[in-house]
């Protein structure tokens, strides 16, 4: 599903990512480990197309076409999901709003007529009470003022309305309680099939014991410099990244 | 010929052929006398630093149209806010139109100021309320001498008036280019309430100067809302008077929404009459290419336990400049104020600019009067946001800014009018939004 070949990005002339190979299958679910300023965050924006990130070498492949030309929104409509670090305020659109207009201009792009008004709030009862989001927290403006789980779960929440192919988590574990954490990661498995694919990318391996890896990738300086099965997580979490930092020298 | 002189020799000619013998014959005579003296304001004068009016007033305007020119009304519908029953004053080339107009005189008077000023039944109002709210600055003195059609607005006491009135002004291009004074007097008296839409709009590329001048009476527990629908072609400029004195616990609101024109300049001003007043100042503004909106407003708090809210909005394309001056004044006397004023604008292209200058002068130790103003780009990070949720970034951008002006909107009461104002501004973005803010 995703080829990633020697990719090379940088950010203002800076090089952030130094060469990545990665491969991503149907039915898979991969987690991207490492430090602090490793890369891990630019590597999911460079496939989400953020345009401040320039690709200066290599290829992104998805279902095997080249999308590095691709605006953000037509990587959207071919099912590439991001789910932010940090997500946005946007005063004055609610999340219904915003979900709407995400709904309807992806089925535009797919030549499709709008979504009829009655199966769009039987999808959004369906994906809330999946996520056990309030039904007043959807005529909210989008983000704003909302807690840091609520942001999180706010984003898994648009992850399983739009149904995407390659859902990319960065951070999602970061800012939630172990409550919140359980309900983000149920989330995220319900909507797990054999079509999809899931790239976890986190700091800890906590999140991993919910969504549970199939390979795990460490990312150190630009660059996975190991790969391995879930245990390496562990060992991860037990020995720190100065181990492999140590490893590499 | 100066458009400066020629006015003040038109104007003799003028008041021989409306009434030498009206009551406002005086009025009149100082008024000419004023703008004789002061001539058209310039740069050099403060509240006109960012506003050069240079440009509108090079052309060879026809002072009276000498024409007149009928049009059919399904031409002009979609500049009525046509889906609900509503009173209509509507001129063509200045003179009224009695073809679009719906006016009336059952139990209120919703008429032309050429009938108020000449008949003996309208005089004890006029007497005490023309030309007693409208300030004697050079502008507004220039209308203020030619005044003489309009709309006459007289509500008694007691009255819901609960079809709004629309106010409009069309220009045909009879004359090569015309200049327009439209005068109106609007009395709303103890507890009744109206609703007032007014709308300049030009049927021609050829140059339009409307000098126009309205004043607003809101007496005892009187409620107002006044739309101004500023969305006209690009030849077509628009100096707007206003001035509305109100009295205790009176409300008032006025927004404007500026879209259009080749340079627009509000003076809108408040006078806060008695106690328990409150008075509502909103606008959104979205121009490109060379247009100009020039947003000038006076809250002159006067009496105690008063509140005044000011929200303007801005967005500017191209090469658009917008000025935003908001004046607050509270008197010594008005203690427990609560005055509140906010201007944000967002500069889309580089070339476009804004002046904006939040004015208080409060001599009273005992208020809460706050403002911000905030100059700003589309936040970028916000954009890669709702593209990356499949949003086109043209659209992001349009919801962006739908939401920037959105708090404006939600005051509007008049449903129909909230999505008109969404429809011109989806136009004016580019976009087809699929729901109303």
């Amino acid at each position: 599903m995703l080829k990633i070949k020697n990719l090379h990005a940088s950010v203002e002339d800076k090089a952030i990512l130094k060469g990545i190979n990665l491969e991503v299958n149907p039915g898979e679910v991969h987690a991207i480990m490492g430090p602090n300023g490793s890369g891990k965050s630019t590597l999911a924006s460079v496939i989400a197309g953020k345009e401040e990130y320039e690709v200066t070498n290599g290829d992104i492949l998805f279902e095997d076409k080249n999308i590095e030309e691709l605006a953000a929104e037509e990587r959207a409509h071919k099912g590439i999901f991001l789910s932010f670090q940090y997500p946005v305020e946007i005063p004055g659109v609610s999340v219904t709003n915003f979900m709407k207009t995400a709904i309807n201009e992806t089925r535009k792009a797919k030549g499709l007529e709008e979504m009829p008004a009655n199966e769009m709030l039987k999808l959004i009862r369906e994906k809330s009470e999946l996520l056990e989001i309030d039904r007043k927290f959807l005529s909210r403006s989008l983000n704003e003022g909302f807690s840091g789980g609520e942001k999180k779960r706010n984003e898994i929440f648009q992850m399983a309305m739009l149904e995407p192919k390659l859902a990319i988590l960065d951070e999602t574990d970061s800012g939630l309680d172990i409550d919140a954490l359980r309900i983000v990661a149920n989330g995220v498995n319900k909507l797990k099939s054999k079509d999809n694919a899931v790239i976890v990318i986190t700091h800890y391996q906590r999140l991993l014991d919910y969504i549970v890896p199939d390979f795990v990738h460490v990312l150190h300086n630009g660059r996975i410099v190991k790969s391995g099965t879930k245990e390496l997580a562990h060992e991860l979490e037990e020995k720190g990244y100065d181990w492999i930092k140590q490893e590499l020298v | 010929m100066e458009l400066k002189d020629k006015l003040i020799s038109s104007f003799l000619a003028f008041e021989n052929r409306v009434d030498i013998d009206s009551p406002v014959h005086d009025v009149r005579s100082e008024a000419i006398k004023i703008f004789e003296s002061q001539g058209f304001p310039s740069k050099k004068e403060e509240a006109w630093k960012y506003t050069s009016l240079k440009s509108i007033l090079k052309h060879d305007y026809s002072v009276f149209p000498k024409h007149e020119k009928n049009i059919e009304y399904n031409d002009v519908k979609k500049y009525f806010i046509h889906e609900i029953d509503s009173y209509k004053i509507v001129f063509i080339d200045g003179k009224y139109s009695s073809h679009l107009s719906q006016t009336t005189h059952d139990g209120i008077d919703v008429c032309l100021m050429s009938a108020a000023l000449n008949k003996p039944k309208y005089q004890l109002v006029i007497d005490n309320y023309f030309n007693k709210a409208a300030t004697k600055d050079s502008i507004t003195s220039l209308n203020t001498a030619f005044s003489q059609e309009g709309a006459y607005i007289h509500i008694p006491k007691n009255k819901l008036v609960e079809k709004p009135i629309q106010i409009i002004h069309f220009s045909t291009g009879n004359e090569t280019a015309i200049m327009h004074q439209p005068r109106n007097l609007i009395v709303v008296n103890e507890n009744s309430h109206v609703q007032i839409i007014e709308r300049h709009q030009s049927l021609t590329n050829n140059p339009v100067l409307t000098n126009s001048v309205t004043e607003i009476f809101a007496n005892k527990r009187a409620i107002v809302d006044y739309y101004k629908i500023q969305n006209d072609n690009e030849n077509a400029s628009l100096i707007d008077n206003t001035f509305i004195n109100q009295k205790q616990e009176s409300h008032c609101s006025v927004h404007t929404f500026s879209f259009g024109g080749k340079l627009t300049r509000n003076n809108l001003n408040f006078y806060q009459n008695g106690e328990r007043i409150d008075s509502t100042l909103k606008g959104v503004t979205i121009i490109g290419n060379k247009q100009h909106v020039d947003h000038n407003t006076l809250v002159h708090h006067i009496e105690p336990n008063c509140e005044s809210h000011q929200d303007y909005k801005g967005i500017f394309n191209d090469n658009a400049t917008g000025v935003f001056n908001g004046k607050v004044l509270v008197n010594k006397e008005a203690q427990k104020t609560n005055a509140f004023q906010a201007n944000n604008n967002i500069l889309v292209s580089d070339k476009a600019s804004i002046n904006t200058k939040p004015q208080l002068e409060i001599f009273a130790d005992d208020v809460k009067c706050s403002h911000g103003c905030t100059i700003g780009q589309l936040d970028e990070s916000a954009l890669f946001y709702m593209q990356s949720r499949g949003i086109p970034k043209k659209e992001a951008k349009a919801l962006l800014m739908y939401a920037f002006s959105n708090n404006v909107l939600s005051s509007v009461k008049i449903p129909e009018i909230k999505q008109r104002i969404n429809k011109i501004i989806a136009t004016k973005l580019g976009v087809n939004i699929g729901f109303d803010l």
